[in-house]
């Protein structure tokens, strides 16, 4: 797993204590209204987001930057691929 | 035998137009929202509008309303909801003393799971002092949950204060509005509130609804684990009948609000201002400050339970205490906190008011309550001699 510090993300999703799968479709949903090249950081407590949000991006070509770990969720960041 | 019903604050009829609503959704349009197809589309489409409607009787976004069971689901998952998501910084809760049993006993629940619990005092009206809130914060208090109206008194509680000495200490703020809600004008951005609980049958909506005002942006913890129902909050296939009841519901409160609150407060005041002219009968609560439909007594020497069953021979259904408090045979935990003493406690009794009620209800209701004092004083052994005894020294809250 990679881990980033200081990513600075365009726009921001708060979906710590939000069941699963809310983060893949939450990340969907918010992937939709950002630009190329624009970054996603979505803050979540759940762990199985590890493997699925970079699942996700390598299936949909958007490009998995990593995770910072915060002591309560995890933040997720992900920039928009061209396709 | 004619019957009259005055017992609102535990549950009110469906309105014709809310029933109506809801029967496409019990028959031909009974599908799963989560479902892709036809079916989950209009069941989805339903309780989006309901959502709207909701959200419009609380001046709050339909993205802040989570649907839920009940109110008692609602102040559940408020109380232990925050109080898990915020336990990193702190584990105190402030609850006042005269909160329903849904805030108590979930406030039990963070007190065994570790968390300090202070239980605020009411005055005699049944206020919590924004002072004595102020006082009890702590650096590790996270949470304050009031009741907007309290529907065994009455009282209508100064949010509003309550949220500006929170706000001062970052304190999430819940307000229990069932009884409030759909009955007086309830609204979120006014109170200042983070979170806000209702149920659909206190404004002639079904029972099985109700809803979790959640500011957003504010994180809580699930009470119900499961799929993606409510964004991932609150798990379960959705109750789509009653969540569109509660939407038309909801919008009739809305609309016919002023007019409700018109229509009730003169009943309420005829049967407040016969029933304190018996003597040793007292107003509990504030007597303007409070609920439209809401007149609620202690009567000296006579125990709750005995005029609720001579009333009921009569066709008037009533209330004593809380109704969870009635059927467990004891002295109202709200009452006592307000200060009265157990034993007039014991003769509390409670008369809620809804649109079905007429001008001539109340005035046999106010005929026929006299005489079921005098019947019950008669042969209560301690109403023997009760007219040496010190005038009052008993209630608090005086006519």
């Amino acid at each position: 797993m990679k881990f980033v510090e200081n990513v600075k993300p365009d726009v921001t999703t708060d979906i710590v204590y939000m069941m699963c799968p809310m983060h893949l479709l939450k990340l969907e949903e918010q992937m939709k209204e950002l630009d190329p090249g624009q970054i996603l950081e979505i803050m979540t407590d759940y762990d199985g987001a590890f493997e699925d949000i970079p699942a996700w991006c390598s299936k949909t070509g958007n490009e998995f930057l990593g995770v910072q770990e915060s002591p309560d969720f995890f933040k997720f960041y992900i920039k928009k691929g061209t396709r | 035998m004619k019957k009259y019903y005055f017992d609102h604050v535990a549950t009110n009829p469906l309105h014709p137009d809310v029933l109506e609503s809801m029967m496409p959704y019990f028959r031909e349009e009974f599908g799963n929202p989560l479902s892709v197809y036809e079916y989950g589309m209009k069941a989805k489409n339903a309780i989006e509008a309901a959502r709207e409607q909701v959200a419009a009787l609380v001046n709050a976004k339909p993205a802040e309303i989570i649907y839920t069971s009940s109110g008692a689901e609602a102040n559940n998952f408020a109380l232990r909801g925050i109080g898990l998501a915020r336990q990193n910084e702190g584990k105190h809760v402030l609850v006042s003393r005269m909160e329903h049993h849904s805030i108590l006993n979930a406030a039990r629940f963070l007190e065994k799971s570790g968390f300090t619990v202070t239980y605020l005092p009411v005055d005699k009206s049944g206020y919590v002092d924004p002072a004595t809130v102020k006082k009890m914060i702590t650096r590790e208090t996270t949470l304050i949950s009031i009741t907007h109206a309290s529907s065994e008194v009455g009282t209508i509680e100064p949010i509003q204060e309550i949220v500006k000495v929170a706000k001062e200490h970052n304190i999430t703020v819940h307000t229990d509005a069932v009884a409030a809600a759909g009955n007086i004008p309830v609204d979120v951005q006014d109170l200042g509130v983070d979170l806000l609980s209702m149920a659909a049958h206190q404004f002639y909506g079904p029972k099985g609804a109700g809803a979790l005002y959640l500011k957003q942006g504010t994180r809580i913890v699930p009470l119900i684990y499961g799929g993606i129902q409510e964004s991932g909050r609150r798990a379960g296939t959705e109750n789509v009948p009653a969540i569109v009841g509660m939407g038309k519901a909801a919008e009739l409160a809305k609309a016919e609000l002023q007019q409700r609150m018109e229509y009730l407060r003169p009943l309420r005041d005829k049967i407040i201002d016969t029933m304190t002219e018996v003597e040793r009968v007292y107003l509990t609560g504030d007597r303007n400050t409070r609920l439209p439909g809401h007149a609620s007594f202690c009567v000296e020497y006579i125990e709750g339970e005995a005029m609720l069953l001579l009333l009921a021979a009569k066709g008037i259904f009533s209330a004593s205490g809380s109704a969870c408090s009635s059927k467990a045979l004891k002295a109202s935990p709200v009452l006592l906190s307000m200060g009265i003493p157990s034993g007039l406690a014991q003769g509390s009794i409670v008369f809620s008011l809804g649109m079905g009620n007429t001008p001539g209800d109340v005035d046999y209701l106010t005929t026929e309550f006299p005489a079921v004092i005098k019947r019950l004083r008669e042969i209560s052994p301690y109403a023997q001699g009760w007219g040496d005894k010190e005038e009052g020294g008993s209630c608090t809250v005086k006519k």
